[in-house]
């Protein structure tokens, strides 16, 4: 059914352990993922969701040992990456797909100037040599809005916004296809959020980039993101574009996320998070994940894992709430 | 920067106004006479008595070292009890030996420890892993003078390579070098290879990875440099245990350097020489410390920043 829609990346069925001495974790449990060219997936879901092993695997990242991708499909613009030789990778990391990671205070080189490692990215996928790389740099660095001049300093010279200024110009420099930005903003504080949001945003269209956002942070979904995917315990359980998501909640996760932001128009009503805790994911509890921390819970739920149920032809939710007579209407939670 | 290396020069003095006093007050505690070690033990008790006020060993022991500080202030370290050699006049013409000596068992160790430590950690939980920190296990168990003693054997006894003794050709210094080395390169391999093992775990490691840094480039060039800060300090202290180790190596291999004139000095109750002795390896060891120091800046642009 998305024949028509041109895709940059396809995750098909991706499952990955962490294979460690107390037991097999489970953290992608047969994802399914398709990011269209040209738009923002938002990737939302809690810590130990799966969201960063689903982010590492598409550029084969993951710590090995003890991280395995187990099975499942990667496609970057319809041709397979998944088990392609290192040399290979190398040259699809930083140039096609490159990644904007979490925390901008370890994740520089302490020891090595900014320019030089925005200009490595650039001098290992573009001819030119180093010197052209520098001048490169120097315009990244303005574009991220960074003075050059400070291009000859270290990482601990700077502060936590403008490092992710460096880290976003240094994933940008070669104008990959596509972005995946994990947490990009969760370390930093407030107002610098909304700065980095901006920059990105700006980048993105004037880029063309497509842009893959992992976030746990709703509002940050709302303000960027055109796709959203909730995942729970390494699977997507409810996926569509915002009216859907945000308007017409269907999963109970998803209700329980947003019942979790403090409500601004009802300062006295009292947050409801989600009971309990994610699942251990070295023993998921049988049929849907989510049942044990379901206020909906059926019999079925610890049974069976729900099939995908579409409410349009891209809002799916998997869960047993739902029937094709349903989930039109939905009602069945408290939201949507 | 050169203010601090000044200010690091300055704070020897009390350095070496301590560890001088202290091995005074050893060297009058321990028993035996150096008067008697000097004249033989058939000596008449005049001649001692004599010797003695000659000496000034019938002082106060703290009048005996305020005398001989004041001397050091002039540069004069003394003259031998026994062979009535200038101090410095001996050291002078040993230390080049030591030194020599030094340098080649520290080149050896380093030039072997960083690669086998990086091998180690790049291939960890594999048999060359496992190969590499065996001998580094063997590297720190193995008595130097053990080792020495079967190099000798082995390489200049039965293969006739290297010279059994003497410093006279450079050939004379590749097995002592060997031997004070293995012990330094142990332990370096395995600061190494504990320091790359937690680097190339560090989020900066995986930016490096996904900008597309092929996976040698990313050892040599990013993860080596920060990793190196703890090795360099095991290498800086590796030169005190080298000195150390000096004594026993000069001492297998016959070679005439500081380690065994102090030896020789303190059997004979020598004390200006032992004292002399001393000062060179404290001397040395506080140099060789501030050079660590000094490279840290180099290597780490965090460090530099404190010193300026």
């Amino acid at each position: 059914m998305n024949s028509e829609k041109e895709l940059i990346l396809n995750i098909k069925d991706l499952k990955v352990e962490y294979r460690t001495e107390d037991g097999v974790v489970k953290a992608v449990n047969g994802l399914d993922l398709e990011i269209e060219k040209g738009k923002t997936h938002g990737l939302v879901g809690e810590t130990g969701a799966g969201k960063t092993t689903t982010a590492l695997s598409v550029l084969d990242l993951i710590q090995s040992p003890p991280g395995v991708i187990v099975d499942g499909i990667i496609e970057l613009e319809g041709k397979n990456i998944r088990g392609l030789k290192d040399k290979e990778m190398e040259k699809i990391r930083g140039n096609d797909v490159s990644m904007i990671f979490q925390d901008p205070m370890t994740s520089l080189n302490p020891v090595m100037t900014i320019e030089d490692q925005i200009a490595e990215v650039i001098e290992y996928h573009e001819s030119g040599g180093y010197k052209e790389a520098i001048k490169k740099t120097h315009e990244m660095l303005t574009l991220v809005g960074l003075p050059p001049k400070r291009g000859k300093e270290y990482p601990h010279q700077f502060s936590g916004g403008m490092k992710q200024r460096v880290v976003i110009a240094m994933a940008l420099a070669c104008r990959p296809k596509l972005l995946i930005a994990d947490e990009p903003t969760t370390a930093l504080d407030v107002t610098i959020q909304a700065q980095v949001l901006t920059l990105m945003k700006n980048l993105r269209n004037q880029y063309d980039t497509s842009m893959l956002m992992i976030t746990h942070d709703l509002g940050i979904i709302a303000e960027i993101c055109d796709k959203v995917s909730v995942i729970y315990a390494g699977r997507i359980i409810e996926h569509g574009n915002l009216v859907d998501i945000f308007d017409n909640t269907r999963h109970p996760y998803t209700e329980g996320l947003f019942n979790s932001l403090p409500n601004l128009k009802d300062r006295k009503a009292k947050l409801k998070p989600i009971k309990g805790l994610m699942p251990d994911p070295t023993d998921l509890p049988t049929g849907c994940p989510f049942h044990p921390r379901c206020d909906y819970a059926m019999d079925i739920c610890s049974k069976a894992y729900p099939e995908k149920q579409y409410r349009n032809d891209q809002h799916f939710v998997e869960c047993h709430l739902y029937n094709d007579d349903n989930i039109e209407k939905g009602g069945l939670i408290k939201r949507g | 920067m050169w203010k601090y290396i000044f200010r690091r020069f300055i704070s020897l003095i009390p350095v070496i106004i301590g560890v001088t006093f202290i091995v005074f007050l050893i060297m009058n505690m321990a028993p035996g006479d150096p008067v008697k070690s000097i004249l033989g033990e058939q000596a008449s008790p005049e001649a001692i008595e004599e010797l003695r006020e000659e000496l000034g060993l019938n002082d106060n022991v703290l009048i005996q070292y305020k005398n001989y500080f004041l001397g050091l202030l002039r540069g004069d370290m003394g003259t031998s009890y026994k062979t009535k050699v200038g101090v410095a006049e001996e050291i002078g013409a040993r230390l080049p030996t030591t030194a020599k000596l030094a340098v080649i068992a520290i080149l050896i160790a380093i030039i072997l420890s960083i690669p086998l430590g990086i091998l180690a950690a790049v291939k960890q939980n594999t048999w060359l892993d496992s190969l590499t920190m065996f001998i580094a296990l063997l590297g720190v168990s193995i008595p130097v003078f053990w080792l020495g003693l079967m190099l000798l054997l082995f390489f200049s006894l039965k293969l006739g390579w290297f010279p059994v003794s003497g410093a006279s050709t450079w050939q004379s210094f590749i097995l002592p070098g060997v031997t004070l080395g293995f012990l330094s390169m142990a332990a370096i391999a395995r600061v190494t290879r504990s320091s790359m093992l937690e680097v190339i775990r560090q989020d900066y490691i995986r930016t490096a990875r996904s900008k597309g840094v092929p996976y040698k480039r990313i050892i040599t060039k990013h993860a080596l440099r920060n990793a190196l800060i703890p090795t360099i300090t095991v290498a800086g202290l590796q030169i005190g245990t080298l000195l150390g180790g000096s004594v026993l190596t000069e001492t297998v291999f016959g070679l005439p350097g500081i380690g065994r004139l102090m030896i020789q000095s303190i059997q004979g109750r020598d004390i200006p020489m032992v004292l002399g002795c001393i000062i060179v390896f404290t001397v040395a060891f506080s140099i060789v410390n501030l050079i660590v120091d000094i490279i840290y800046a180099f290597v780490d642009p965090r460090i530099k920043n404190q010193y300026s």
